[in-house]
């Protein structure tokens, strides 16, 4: 079992890094990768087609897990390598970092994997504790404990909302286990009042992990405040975790009433996509305006569950996963800018890149353009079959409203790269970015591999709907 | 019957204890509020046959967490009348909420439908039943992964700690114990003969 392997590899890491001088922290660092390796190793070998559970019906092996877990493996991976350089500029590279995100991972899988209500809680509590502190981190920085403690108090608040939602689920249905939760509510008659109490809690927390309008007050902040490798691995993995839980709470275990979940979930949606969209235009950080944009997207995932067939949860699986890939892409390039030591998180920082470095604008033009939507990339086909799953099941006037707010945002995206292609850097902005040869290698192939994605889109749609047809 | 009456009496001591800790001007009056809530909620548990729960709540949380407590407020100079007027400038908002969430309280507790018709009454055990073996004998087999995970947040949460509160900044005031062994008694005493001083 991955899991096992991951928490003895993350109490190897932790006990070599008492040992380690702080010269020597990229012992630490390749420690860890090498358990991320194998942690994916074993995810990929003990794959199976079937569904599994053990320990008394509190942990599943499936295919979707499988792919989920090897997805965040990779996401993790991706941030690791990241933000070595980065946190080696602020004198922030230390062992514990690494502890930390492989702990969240670790709570990441057990969120993927749980089959029970009560292993999905702690996997949630294990990732957040390790994301809370991974973002006060740099604890210099006054703004990063700001952005630390309002997720931290928030996160509370919505864990606690979580919980009182399960409890009325466990009332009602009698049983914290997915499976039984799922027999017992297409079995016989059930109390909608309290089951809706419930479920409207339990919305609560899952839009909140989301970051869906209106309990999206976190992430903008968070997204801001955080030190930028710290805001990679939070905007990337998590969504993973969040997408499990929602497809194993709302489709797997309240799939037969979903008449009462839809239309919250499409308020939800529909404003995410307002408030993202809109606002981002406002904003004058590139992480603010990433932030922001991360809340439209989530609206489209949520759209998917909305259309309530198996295609719209297979599409929201795959936007989520493409979106994951350019949201790595994008901050990534925010700290690739960051290298040579103050924080280019400004838009005015990407000021005629284009003629700075002409080849990383091309990576930044690529990831911008594929998150607006355009067709040979990959979030084309990330939107498009949303779109088409809410059209074949009958909703309409949702799927316009999401096309219209697609090409409201794509004003701010493109506002991207005008800037790099059409204004001249001011002062002394004008050097072109300097960073490792891992920064540049990992962004190059992260934005070529949206292009990738946009071409031969097939491979991962297969894997999203053998995962979910499990 | 008296099971009733114990139960109306500690729920209405647990209330006012809650309020208490709310309310409270002096934080150390609102962490021995705190206490008594704990233990008056531990005996309402005993009520409901879950002895070892109601031991663990005690022992943990009166004994160690809340004592704990005590300390940090005792030792930080805690400003009591800060916040004051936040209160009240809050107050019509927070006000509304309460009543919002009175209402919802209050539905919940009356719409007798939501007497939930999958649990039945519980019954009764014998009195050599022991309920620490029960808990004990679920928790290390259906739920060990559970407990499992638990333990691993309780790691999670110590490294993090110890992450954001230990460091090493210019001008921390830490012990140097090899300075203080080595001392000799020429740096420190200095023997100074005075006159006797005369009224």
């Amino acid at each position: 079992m991955a899991e096992i392997f991951l928490a003895c590899g993350l109490c190897v890491v932790l006990v070599v890094d008492l040992f380690v001088s702080d010269r020597n922290r990229d012992l630490t660092f390749s420690l860890a990768l090498i358990v991320l390796i194998g942690t994916a190793w074993i995810s990929w070998t003990t794959g199976h087609a079937g569904q599994v559970l053990t320990f008394g019906g509190s942990f599943v092996s499936d295919p979707l897990a499988q792919l989920l877990k090897i997805f965040s493996i990779a996401a993790v991976f991706v941030s690791f390598l990241y933000s070595r350089d980065y946190l080696k500029q602020r004198n922030i590279f230390k062992g514990e970092y690494y502890v930390l995100g492989l702990f969240a991972l670790l709570g990441i899988m057990v969120m993927i994997s749980a089959y029970s209500m009560m292993t999905m809680y702690l996997g949630l509590e294990m990732m957040s504790l390790a994301l809370y502190a991974m973002i006060a981190f740099d604890r210099e920085s006054p703004v990063s404990g700001e952005a630390a403690m309002k997720y931290f108090i928030l996160g509370a608040i919505a864990s606690g909302t979580l919980l009182y939602g399960i409890s009325f689920i466990y009332g009602v249905t009698g049983s914290l286990q997915i499976g039984e939760i799922s027999a017992a509510l297409t079995a016989g008659a059930m109390n909608e009042t309290s089951l809706l109490i419930g479920l409207a809690f339990v919305l609560v927390g899952i839009a909140f992990k989301f970051g869906a309008v209106p309990f999206h007050m976190w992430l903008p902040d968070v997204y801001h405040g955080a030190p930028t490798s710290v805001t990679l691995f939070v905007g990337t993995a998590p969504k993973l975790a969040a997408i499990a839980l929602a497809v194993r709470i709302l489709v797997e275990a309240l799939g037969s009433v979903g008449h009462l979940w839809e239309p919250m979930l499409l308020v939800l949606a529909v404003l995410s996509l307002a408030v993202g969209n809109i606002v981002a235009i406002a904003q004058t950080n590139i992480k603010r305006m990433l932030a922001y944009s991360t809340i439209g997207h989530v609206g489209f995932i949520l759209l998917g569950f909305v259309a309530g067939s198996h295609a719209g949860v297979e599409a929201a699986l795959f936007y989520t996963i493409v979106y994951i890939l350019m949201a790595a892409g994008a901050f990534g390039m925010v700290i690739l800018m960051s290298s040579n030591g103050h924080d280019a998180d400004r838009l005015d920082d990407f000021r005629g890149l284009g003629r700075r470095s002409p080849w990383f604008a091309a990576m930044m033009l690529l990831l911008m353009v594929s998150m607006i939507g355009v067709p040979p990339l990959a979030g084309f086909y990330a939107k498009w079959w949303v779109l088409t799953a809410l059209v074949n099941s009958g909703h309409v006037w949702p799927a316009v409203v999401a096309v219209l707010f697609s090409v409201i945002g794509a004003f701010y995206y493109l506002r991207v790269i005008r800037l790099m292609y059409f204004d001249d850097a001011e002062g002394e902005a004008g050097a072109p970015v300097a960073g490792g040869w891992l920064m540049r290698t990992v962004l190059s192939a992260n934005a070529l591999g949206v292009l990738a994605l946009g071409i031969l889109p097939g491979g991962l749609l297969e894997m999203c709907a053998r995962a979910l047809s499990g | 019957m008296l099971a009733l009456i114990y139960f109306y009496t500690l729920a209405f001591v647990l209330v006012v204890a809650a309020v208490g800790v709310v309310t409270a001007r002096n934080p150390v009056h609102a962490a021995l509020f705190l206490i008594l809530s704990f233990v008056t909620s531990a005996i309402l548990w005993l009520l409901l046959e879950a002895e070892f729960l109601a031991m663990v709540l005690v022992l943990v949380y009166v004994g160690a967490v809340m004592v704990l407590f005590l300390f940090v407020v005792m030792m930080l100079d805690v400003n009591v009348e800060g916040g004051r007027g936040r209160f009240t400038r809050y107050a019509p908002f927070g006000g509304l909420i309460a009543a919002i969430m009175f209402m919802e309280l209050g539905f919940v507790v009356w719409w007798r439908n939501l007497g939930l018709p999958v649990m039945e009454t519980p019954v009764p055990h014998d009195a050599d039943y022991s309920n620490t073996k029960e808990l004990g004998a679920v928790l290390y087999t259906e739920h060990v992964y559970a407990f499992e995970l638990a333990a691993f947040i309780l790691l999670l949460a110590i490294v993090a700690a110890i992450v954001l509160t230990m460091r090493r900044r210019p001008g921390l005031k830490t012990q140097v114990v090899s300075e203080q062994v080595k001392i000799r008694r020429e740096d420190r005493v200095r023997i100074v003969k005075m006159e006797a001083e005369k009224d």
